[in-house]
């Protein structure tokens, strides 16, 4: 799917995604030359298929996670599926997780909670956080586009 | 009345898109492919028909092959239904979650399985998350997405043979052959009765015109309540061997002659 600005013969590009919580997706594109910016506004089922393909309108933000669309999507999933690991053993260089961000990681239900907490971690290892506070969580839900986590 | 639009096309458009949906589909397939260079042969076990045994003739096949050292893995494609595990009389466990890929279950005799039935509440449906009408639009594709991750996604290793046990229809076999970007290896399971056949046949007919090698027929149930020649029908007018027959109780030595013919 691409989106050309009729007026100046050129390509839109992506600018930003939303999410709303609703099964709804907003997705914006800006012309080049002229500025202008249109939204790309998908229903519940038309947002659904693109998550079915396991792509990421404007792009992946995280590196794809082992079982990444069965955990996201499957309601029905054993709780203890998974051993709860947070994926590298954590080191020295491991951010610490506040009481707070802990007690909100644990809100996550265990069938995804694994793969979540290794996204978390990997975003405060690229930016040289040390702590991981629930503000920090919310940066990287923004900043990445998490759905759901 | 205003003049008529002369716009570009989809194709004529060159520019970088950021988005890049054909390079995430290429990237999938390539984490496939990656993920499975280590697996020497891949068999599809399937039928056009309900109710003949795939997954009872995959697990026996599995354990017996594992019995003779070979690496073997399953992977249980019927989502809706998977009975792998326990035919595989698979403890119930926690699947490890290391970074990069999931750990497989691994039977007694050592073959290395992934399941649907391993992740999901006991008897509980397979669900996804999503709109809950008209869920007949992406529920397919959504399957064909856990089917890609059961096989991109799980750390097979080194496999002399990896078993996929396909539920009955052409369905999966077909999202199997997009994801595998060639089409596998077949092995065809009937009963008897010339129900099964005409139904199996089809399945055939689908599987060679998408380029499979058709490596062989078992026919389940002999005996007893179903009668009639479907192996030897459709071995014939396939020109693919009948390799096994198997009756209604089975030996060990029976999978063990079945396996020394894959």
């Amino acid at each position: 799917m691409k989106f050309l600005c009729v007026d100046c013969d050129r390509q839109m590009t992506f600018e930003e995604r939303a999410l709303p919580g609703d099964g709804t997706l907003a997705a914006t594109f800006k012309c080049p030359k002229c500025g202008r910016v249109m939204a790309l506004l998908t229903n519940p089922m038309e947002t659904q298929l693109v998550s079915s393909l396991g792509v990421e309108i404007g792009g992946r933000t995280v590196p794809a996670q082992p079982l990444e669309t069965v955990r996201k999507m499957v309601t029905t999933g054993r709780d203890d599926a998974f051993e709860e690991t947070a994926g590298r053993p954590d080191g020295p260089t491991a951010p610490f997780w506040s009481s707070e961000a802990q007690e909100r990681l644990g809100r996550v239900p265990n069938f995804v909670r694994g793969m979540v907490k290794r996204i978390y971690v990997d975003y405060a290892r690229e930016r040289g956080i040390s702590e991981i506070t629930p503000a920090i969580m919310d940066s990287a839900r923004s900043e990445l586009g998490l759905e759901g986590m | 009345m205003p003049p008529p639009l002369h716009i570009r096309t989809y194709h004529e458009l060159t520019e970088a898109d950021r988005s890049g949906l054909p390079d995430q589909i290429g990237a999938q397939r390539r984490r496939v492919a990656e993920r499975l260079a280590g697996v020497k042969r891949i068999v599809a076990v399937m039928s056009g028909k309900g109710g003949v045994g795939k997954s009872y003739v995959t697990a026996h096949v599995a354990r017996a092959l594992a019995r003779t050292g070979r690496a073997v893995g399953v992977l249980d494609a019927d989502l809706n239904g998977p009975t792998i595990p326990r035919l595989l009389s698979l403890p119930a466990l926690q699947i490890r979650d290391p970074e990069g890929a999931v750990t497989p279950a691994v039977s007694a005799e050592g073959v290395r399985c992934i399941s649907m039935a391993l992740l999901l509440e006991d008897g509980a449906p397979l669900e996804f998350k999503g709109p809950s009408t008209e869920s007949f639009v992406w529920r397919g594709a959504m399957e064909a997405a856990a089917l890609r991750e059961f096989l991109g996604d799980v750390a097979w290793g080194t496999l002399d043979i990896l078993l996929l046990d396909l539920p009955p229809g052409m369905q999966r076999y077909l999202e199997l052959c997009d994801i595998l970007g060639s089409a596998p290896d077949v092995l065809t399971v009937t009963i008897p009765t010339p129900e099964s056949r005409d139904a199996v046949r089809r399945a055939m007919r689908a599987a060679l015109e998408r380029g499979s090698h058709l490596v062989g027929i078992v026919e389940n149930m002999v005996g007893q309540e179903f009668s009639g020649t479907a192996a030897a029908d459709l071995s014939r007018e396939f020109d693919t061997p009948v390799l096994a027959r198997i009756p209604w109780h089975p030996t060990p030595d029976t999978w063990s002659a079945l396996g020394s013919r894959l």
